[in-house]
C-alpha cells in the first residue's frame, strides 16, 4: 500500500541521512580525513633515563611536521631506563641512525611529545632499529630543586668564611 | 442438569484488591453450549469475574476451571494456549488503531498461524459476512461508528474459532438497532458454532430474551441463578431491585452521611 | 519528613521496576529482529519524523555557538580556534544532550502517548487475550527503534552544528576558513567521535525506556495517558543530564 512506501523510504532516506553525517563527522572534522587504512610504517627504540608524562599516543615529530607516534612505553631493569617505541610513517625512512630523540612539551604547559633532530650518518633508521642519543624530559621539580640549591649555595658562598674562596660553583 | 462438566467450574473462589475483599466462597458453574449472563449492580466484580476466568488476575485461594485447565497451577504458556481458545469481546472494541478493519479480524490469524494468505483471506471475509460488515473490510476503526466497531471486535473474537466467546458489557451505549443487532448476534453465533457464550451485562431486558442462564451477583457472591423466568419470580430483597429497576432496596440510594437535619441547620462547616 | 522519605522510597521503587522491563526489553530484542518491519516502521515514527526539529535546532545551536565562541575566543586572541571549540562541544557534549533532549520531547512522548492510548482502549489487553504478547509486538519494536534512531540523529545534530557554527564564524564573523578547519582537523580526534556516539547510544536506551515504561503502565484513563507523557518528558530530561554528568566524568 502506498503508506508502507512512504514509511520505507522515509526510514531508509533517514537512516542514509544519519550515517552520512556520521562519514562526514569523522572524516571532515578529524584529521584522520579520507584515509581509511592506517598507513604502513615502522618501530624504533629510544631508551630515556626519564620520560616524564609522555603518554602512549604522544605524537613524535622532526623539524615540527608529525612522522609517527610513541605506542609503548616500557622499563628496562638492567639499565633502569624508560624504553620508549615509536611507530613512524614508512615515507619518512631517511632518518640518519645517529640522530638523536628529545623529549618536549607542546606549549607552556601541554602534553610532552618526543622530537628527532637529524644527525649527520649515511645510514638511515631502519624497523626495529634503536636511537642511541636521547635527551630526558624537562622536569619541573628537578629544576625547582636545583634553583633552590643554588640559591642556597651563593647564599653561603657571599657569607665571610674563613676560606678565603669566593667563587660560587655552577652546577648544572 | 446434565453431567456433561461444565466449561467453567468455579468453587470456593476468593479474591480481594488491597485488602478489599471481592469474592466470598464463589461457586458457579457455567454449562457447555449455552449463553450464560452475568449481571450485578456496578462494582460488584463483574469485570473482575472475567479477568479471573481469562487468567488475567489470580485468585487468592479456592478453584477455578476453564475448558479442562486449572487456572490456579496453570503458567503463562499453558495460559496462552487457553487464551487462543477463547474469544473475548471488550467494552469499547478495542479494536487496534493503526490496522485496518481487515487487518484487525486478520490480527490473531496472522500471529498465531502460519495459513496462506488466501486461506487468511477466506477466513476473514467469512467472519465479517457473518457479523454483516464485509463490505467495510478496507475502513480505518475511527471511520467506524461504535455499533459497527463493537461487530468488527466479534468478528475478531471468532476468526480462531474458539470455544467460549465472552462479551464484557457489549450493549453500553448502543442505539436500539446497534444493540438489536449485537443480540441477535449472540444467539445465532452461540447455536451455529455450538459455542458457550458468557454475557456480562446490566441490560437486564434486553439480555433476558436470549439467556439461558443467569447469574445476578451482588455482595461477593452469587445472589441469585436460574433461567430468567426463574430470576423474575425470585423473591429476594435484592433480585427484585435489581430486576425490576428499583431506585432504593438492598442497594441504598443515599451514599452514607451525617443527619440531614443536622447538617443544615449547623453554624459552621465543621462536619 | 514522612512523604519525603515516602517518596524517596517511590522512586527507587519505580527505578527497580524501569530497570526490570528494561532487561525484559533487551531478553526479547533479538527475537524482535525477525519481524524487522515493526522496527523500521519504528525507525521512521522515531526517527525520520523527528528530522525536522533536531536539523533546525542543530542549525540554531551551532549558530549561536559560531556568536558565542567567537565573542568569548576573541578576549584571548584565539578566534581561530573557533573551529575546534565549535566541534568538540558539539560532538562530545551538545549533539548528544540537546538531541536526547528534543528527542524525549517530541517522539517520546509521541511513543509514551501511543501506548498510553492503546492501554487506555483496551488494546494492550485485548492482545493479551489474544494470546499475543504486547510487550513483544508493541513495545520493543518501538524501544528499538528510538535506540537505533538516537545516535543517528545525534550525528545529525552535529554534523548541522558544525555547519551552523561555520557559517556564523567564516562566513559572517570572518574568521578564517583555512585556520577554522584545520585547527578543528588538529584537534578533534575519533576518540571524541566515539565518545558522542557512546552517549548518545546510551541516552537513546535511557529515553526509550522512560518513555515505553510510561506508556505501558500508565492509568487507563485520559487524564493518565497525559501524566505518562509529562513525566516521559521531565523523568528523560533528569536522567539525561545525570547521565551525561557520568559519562562525562567516566570519559576523562
Amino acid at each position: 500500500m502506498r503508506k508502507t512506501h512512504t514509511l520505507n523510504l522515509g526510514t531508509g532516506a533517514f537512516v542514509l541521512l544519519g550515517f552520512a553525517a556520521l562519514f562526514y563527522l569523522t572524516t571532515q572534522t578529524t584529521s584522520r580525513g579520507l584515509s581509511f587504512s592506517t598507513p604502513p610504517h615502522y618501530e624504533v627504540i629510544a631508551k630515556f633515563d626519564n620520560i616524564g608524562d609522555l603518554k602512549v599516543g604522544a605524537p613524535v615529530s622532526m623539524a615540527g611536521v608529525e612522522i609517527g607516534r610513541v605506542v609503548n612505553i616500557g622499563f628496562d631493569t638492567k639499565e633502569y631506563k624508560a624504553v620508549v617505541t615509536m611507530s613512524l610513517n614508512a615515507q619518512y625512512n631517511q632518518i640518519p641512525t645517529d640522530s638523536d630523540a628529545s623529549i618536549y612539551t607542546q606549549g607552556l604547559l601541554g602534553g610532552k611529545f618526543i622530537g628527532l633532530t637529524a644527525g649527520g650518518a649515511d645510514t638511515y633508521l631502519k624497523d626495529k632499529d634503536h636511537i642511541d642519543f636521547t635527551q630526558s624530559a624537562f622536569v619541573l621539580e628537578n629544576l625547582i630543586g636545583q634553583m633552590l640549591a643554588n640559591f642556597g649555595k651563593s647564599k653561603a658562598d657571599s657569607e665571610p668564611s674563613p676560606a678565603p674562596e669566593a667563587k660560587p660553583e655552577k652546577t648544572k | 442438569m446434565n453431567n456433561i462438566a461444565p466449561i467453567v467450574d468455579i468453587r470456593d473462589l476468593n479474591y480481594a484488591v488491597g485488602g478489599r475483599p471481592i469474592f466470598n466462597n464463589l461457586n458457579m458453574k457455567f454449562e457447555r453450549g449455552k449463553v450464560i449472563a452475568v449481571m450485578g449492580p456496578s462494582g460488584t466484580g463483574k469485570t473482575t469475574l472475567l479477568r479471573l476466568i481469562t487468567g488475567q488476575v489470580t485468585a487468592s485461594s479456592g478453584f477455578i476451571e476453564v475448558a479442562g485447565e486449572n487456572l490456579m497451577t496453570l503458567r503463562r504458556r499453558g495460559l496462552y494456549a487457553l487464551r487462543r481458545r477463547m474469544g473475548m469481546l471488550f467494552q469499547n472494541g478495542a479494536l487496534l488503531t493503526d490496522l485496518s478493519v481487515f487487518e484487525n479480524v486478520a490480527f490473531p490469524l496472522r500471529e498465531h498461524t502460519d495459513l496462506p494468505e488466501r486461506l487468511i483471506r477466506l477466513l476473514v471475509l467469512t467472519k465479517l459476512e457473518a457479523v454483516g460488515l464485509r463490505g467495510a473490510a478496507e475502513l480505518a476503526p475511527a471511520e467506524l461508528s461504535g455499533g459497527m466497531g463493537r461487530r468488527v471486535a466479534l468478528a475478531r473474537a471468532m476468526v480462531m474459532d474458539p470455544d467460549i466467546l465472552i462479551y464484557d458489557e457489549p450493549f453500553a451505549g448502543l442505539d436500539p438497532i446497534s444493540l438489536g443487532v449485537i443480540l441477535r448476534l449472540i444467539r445465532r453465533l452461540n447455536d451455529a458454532l455450538r459455542i458457550t457464550s458468557i454475557v456480562v451485562s446490566h441490560d437486564v431486558q434486553e439480555i433476558a430474551t436470549v439467556a439461558d442462564h443467569v447469574f445476578l451477583l451482588s455482595g461477593g457472591g452469587v445472589a441469585a441463578s436460574g433461567t430468567p423466568q426463574e430470576l423474575r419470580n425470585n423473591p429476594s430483597e435484592v433480585v427484585k431491585q435489581f430486576v425490576g429497576g428499583l431506585a432504593d432496596g438492598p442497594v441504598p440510594f443515599h451514599y452514607p452521611a451525617a443527619n440531614y437535619f443536622e447538617q443544615l441547620l449547623a453554624r459552621d462547616r465543621a462536619d | 519528613m514522612r512523604d519525603a522519605w515516602q517518596s524517596m522510597i517511590e522512586t527507587l521503587e519505580t527505578l527497580g521496576r524501569e530497570v526490570r522491563f528494561l532487561i525484559r526489553l533487551l531478553i526479547l530484542t533479538p527475537a524482535a529482529f525477525l519481524r524487522f518491519n515493526l522496527i523500521s516502521a519504528q525507525i521512521y515514527n522515531a526517527g525520520a519524523l523527528s528530522l525536522v526539529i533536531i536539523m533546525l535546532s542543530g542549525m540554531f545551536v551551532g549558530m549561536v555557538l559560531g556568536l558565542q565562541g567567537y565573542q568569548l575566543l576573541r578576549r584571548f586572541g584565539s578566534e581561530e580556534a573557533l573551529g575546534s571549540a565549535a566541534a568538540i562541544g558539539l560532538v562530545k557534549e551538545l549533539a548528544p544532550v540537546m538531541t536526547a533532549l528534543l528527542f524525549a520531547g517530541r517522539a517520546g512522548t509521541a511513543l509514551a502517548s501511543e501506548l498510553g492510548l492503546m492501554r487506555a482502549t483496551d488494546q494492550l489487553t485485548a492482545m493479551e487475550m489474544m494470546a499475543v504478547d504486547p510487550v513483544k509486538r508493541v513495545v520493543v519494536p518501538r524501544f528499538l527503534g528510538g535506540v537505533i534512531a538516537m545516535p543517528l540523529l545525534s550525528a545529525i545534530f552535529a554534523a548541522i552544528g558544525i555547519y551552523g557554527a561555520q557559517l556564523v564564524g567564516v562566513q559572517i564573523m570572518r574568521v578564517d576558513s583555512g585556520s577554522f578547519w584545520s585547527q578543528m582537523r588538529a584537534s578533534v580526534a575519533l576518540s571524541d567521535i566515539n565518545e558522542g556516539i557512546v552517549k548518545s547510544c546510551i541516552f537513546g536506551v535511557a529515553c526509550s525506556l522512560i518513555a515505553v515504561y510510561e506508556g505501558y503502565h500508565a492509568s487507563p484513563t485520559a487524564e493518565g495517558v497525559g501524566r505518562a507523557t509529562t513525566r516521559t518528558v521531565v523523568t528523560s530530561a533528569v536522567v539525561i543530564l545525570f547521565l551525561d554528568y557520568l559519562l562525562t566524568a567516566a570519559f576523562l
